[in-house]
């Protein structure tokens, strides 16, 4: 049969959360691939914005002072107000705003399935505040636009000066390289940590479609040859209802249970043995027994 | 059976799906029979997400903290009898997401702005005292080093001040030369940008001054010596020329204000890098964690206190000529922040009856 392995990386970011109701909730931490996509994504689209708005106001600002033809009028003074804001905005207010809201996440980490969340562990009551917000993405001053700030101005210059700028910006930027949790500088001072989610939908129930156990019977023997992890990759197969690889998987089963494979009714045949599997396994788990896979 | 696409919300009662006693397994029953509520759940998370909060009915608020527990419930049961993995991975997802609702951020922002504004600020700038001492007493240091520096050699001066302020205010400058910077003006054209641009400025600097502080405190004591050496140096120039009063009036209007915020961001910063240094009984990730989020009250306090700052120094500083009038402005000003953040502490649990 097909295995499906969990690749070592993911394996590794695995971590658990225990809710107040004292229910371990598995969660995945976010990939730091996934985070810099992220930001670089978020740096796009607020780089975009900025553009086409200042554009807009300077060319509607432009209009303006060239009927007045006066150099200091109200109207591009207010125009100046707002660019100055906008900037500012754009960098302290745009990721504080996504990061408020009920999901925790920029559009750019939305658009990659992560968000924020409070840190286990790291004080608190387990709940993301608007204070733990706040730390994080004052931190980003120093780890994002700072170092962007030096590499497109070219301020850093050469010699000393440079070089120790250089290292002191690295720190930063690396920051998540050195931990396990891949926190960066405003994680580990906001006590957050940024995790993925994604959205599931309730798959069909397996057992509801048509009974086939008058025409296909087990026996105990044919039953204890797998375990659960066989079973899931069955549901798998089941659920992906693709011809050939429930082909496939049917031959396989028969040639170890000793059937003959026929031809035409793999579904029936898989759905058939997927219950029965299933029910004796999950009749082995009320009595606390339970086989992991085909080996044990 | 088909998935129903229609938005779920506004509905009490969801039909359960009929063909229950058609699934032959029992841990299919099992998830037929709450199917209606995991549901109902996920209809009312996706308009929390979304926040559409006037989209969810009120029965349907009132029920998510019982709806949420009685799928984590099912959750658990279903890990001990069912081994349909679709549902299990469905079901996490559900129980995850709903969790980040119901203990996610509940406060509203004007919500929390309240909060921070009667009393969450003050009682965060009080907590950070010991702080505020050390960046206190930095900065009067930063400043005695750069007067002194500049008394025993002008030529350090240049070297300190940045071009932007050396202007026509360097040493062996005349007095009415002096005199002529700290001239306010007339109308009241260009101030605004002016402001903005000092509000957005001081602020982009102070975040830094904090951001710092990461490393242990210490590139902030350095950030915070520098600038106050220049203010010294500066301080010395017009002294000088028999101008000091005149100059610390100037710089008193706004300067009260924004060096208190400069004083509150440098203080917050050394407050993460000391709880991290120094991280007492607790481990160091949660010290640095309490403490930064401590910060970070006080660092939205800063900013609003720069905006201020920004105004002052936009608009008063530049109509307001006479010295003694600026330095009644600055005084008042600083006299306020001290009262507000020391001298009014409210105690919100004994005013409620």
């Amino acid at each position: 049969m097909m295995a499906i392995a969990a690749r070592p990386s993911d394996a590794k970011r695995q971590r658990e959360l225990i809710t107040p109701e004292g229910l371990a909730l598995p969660l995945t931490l976010a990939s730091r691939g996934a985070r810099a996509g992220a930001l670089m994504l978020d740096l796009v689209l607020i780089f975009t914005v900025l553009l086409i708005v200042v554009i807009t106001l300077v060319y509607v600002g432009g209009g303006v002072a060239g009927v007045e033809t006066a150099s200091a009028n109200p109207a591009t003074e207010l125009l100046s107000v707002l660019i100055i804001l906008l900037l500012f905005l754009s960098r302290f207010g745009y990721f504080l705003w996504f990061e408020l809201g009920p999901r925790g996440a920029t559009p750019g980490k939305r658009a990659l399935g992560i968000r924020v969340a409070a840190r286990p562990g790291s004080g608190g009551d387990g709940r993301l505040t608007a204070e733990a917000i706040i730390a994080r993405n004052l931190m980003r001053d120093v780890e994002v636009f700072l170092p962007a700030t030096f590499l497109l101005s070219g301020e850093a210059g050469a010699g000393v000066t440079g070089a120790a700028t250089f290292v002191w910006l690295a720190v930063f930027v690396l920051f998540p390289f050195f931990n396990k949790d891949n926190l960066r500088a405003g994680d580990l001072v906001a006590g957050t940590w940024v995790v993925e989610v994604e959205k599931k939908k309730l798959p069909e129930a397996m057992s509801v479609a048509e009974d086939h156990s008058a025409t296909y019977r087990f026996g105990e023997a044919e039953l204890s040859v797998y375990g659960e992890h066989e079973l899931q990759v069955l549901e798998d197969v089941l659920r992906a209802n693709r011809p050939e690889a429930m082909r496939q998987v049917m031959e396989a089963i028969c040639r170890k249970i000793g059937w003959e494979a026929g031809s035409g009714h793999e579904r029936e045949f898989l759905e058939a043995f997927y219950a029965a599997l299933r029910a004796r396994l999950e009749s082995g788990m009320r009595f606390g027994r339970r086989k992991k896979d085909k080996f044990s | 059976m088909a998935l129903p696409s229609i938005p779920l919300f506004r509905k009490p009662e969801i039909e359960a799906p009929a063909d229950i006693e058609a699934a032959s397994l029992r841990s299919d029953r099992f998830r037929l029979e709450r199917e209606a509520d995991w549901r109902r759940l996920e209809a009312i998370v996706e308009a929390l997400e979304k926040g559409r909060l006037n989209r969810i009915s009120d029965e349907d608020l009132l029920a998510l903290p019982a709806l949420y527990r009685q799928v984590a419930s099912s959750l658990s049961v279903a890990r001990e009898t069912s081994l349909d993995a679709g549902t299990l991975a469905y079901l996490e997802s559900l129980v995850r997401r709903a969790w980040f609702q119901v203990y996610g951020t509940r406060t509203t922002l004007i919500g929390w702005l309240r909060r921070f504004l009667a009393g969450g600020w003050s009682a965060a700038v009080r907590a950070i005292w010991l702080d505020l001492c050390i960046a206190l007493a930095v900065m009067l240091a930063g400043t005695a080093v750069g007067w002194l520096l500049v008394a025993r050699d002008s030529e350090w001066y240049y070297a300190l001040v940045p071009g932007q302020f050396a202007d026509t205010r360097r040493p062996g400058a005349t007095r009415e030369v002096l005199q002529e910077a700290l001239k306010g003006t007339d109308s009241g054209q260009g101030l605004s940008v002016f402001a903005t641009y000092l509000f957005s400025n001081n602020t982009a600097v102070s975040i830094m001054a904090f951001a710092l502080g990461f490393a242990f405190g210490i590139p902030t004591l350095l950030l915070l010596v520098y600038n106050m050496a220049v203010l010294g140096a500066m301080l010395w120039l017009f002294a000088d020329a028999g101008l000091g009063w005149e100059f610390a009036a100037w710089l008193s209007v706004h300067g009260t204000t924004e060096l208190f915020a400069i004083l509150l961001a440098g203080a917050a910063g050394m407050h993460v890098g000391r709880s991290m240094a120094f991280p007492g009984k607790s481990t160091v990730l949660s010290a640095a964690a309490d403490s930064g989020r401590r910060a970070a009250q006080v660092m939205a306090g800063v900013v609003l206190m720069l905006v201020i700052a920004g105004l002052l120094e936009g608009y008063a500083r530049q109509l307001v000529e006479d010295p003694w009038a600026r330095g009644v402005i600055g005084g008042t000003m600083l006299l306020g922040w001290l009262a507000y953040f020391f001298a009014l502490r409210t105690r919100p649990e004994e005013s409620e009856p």
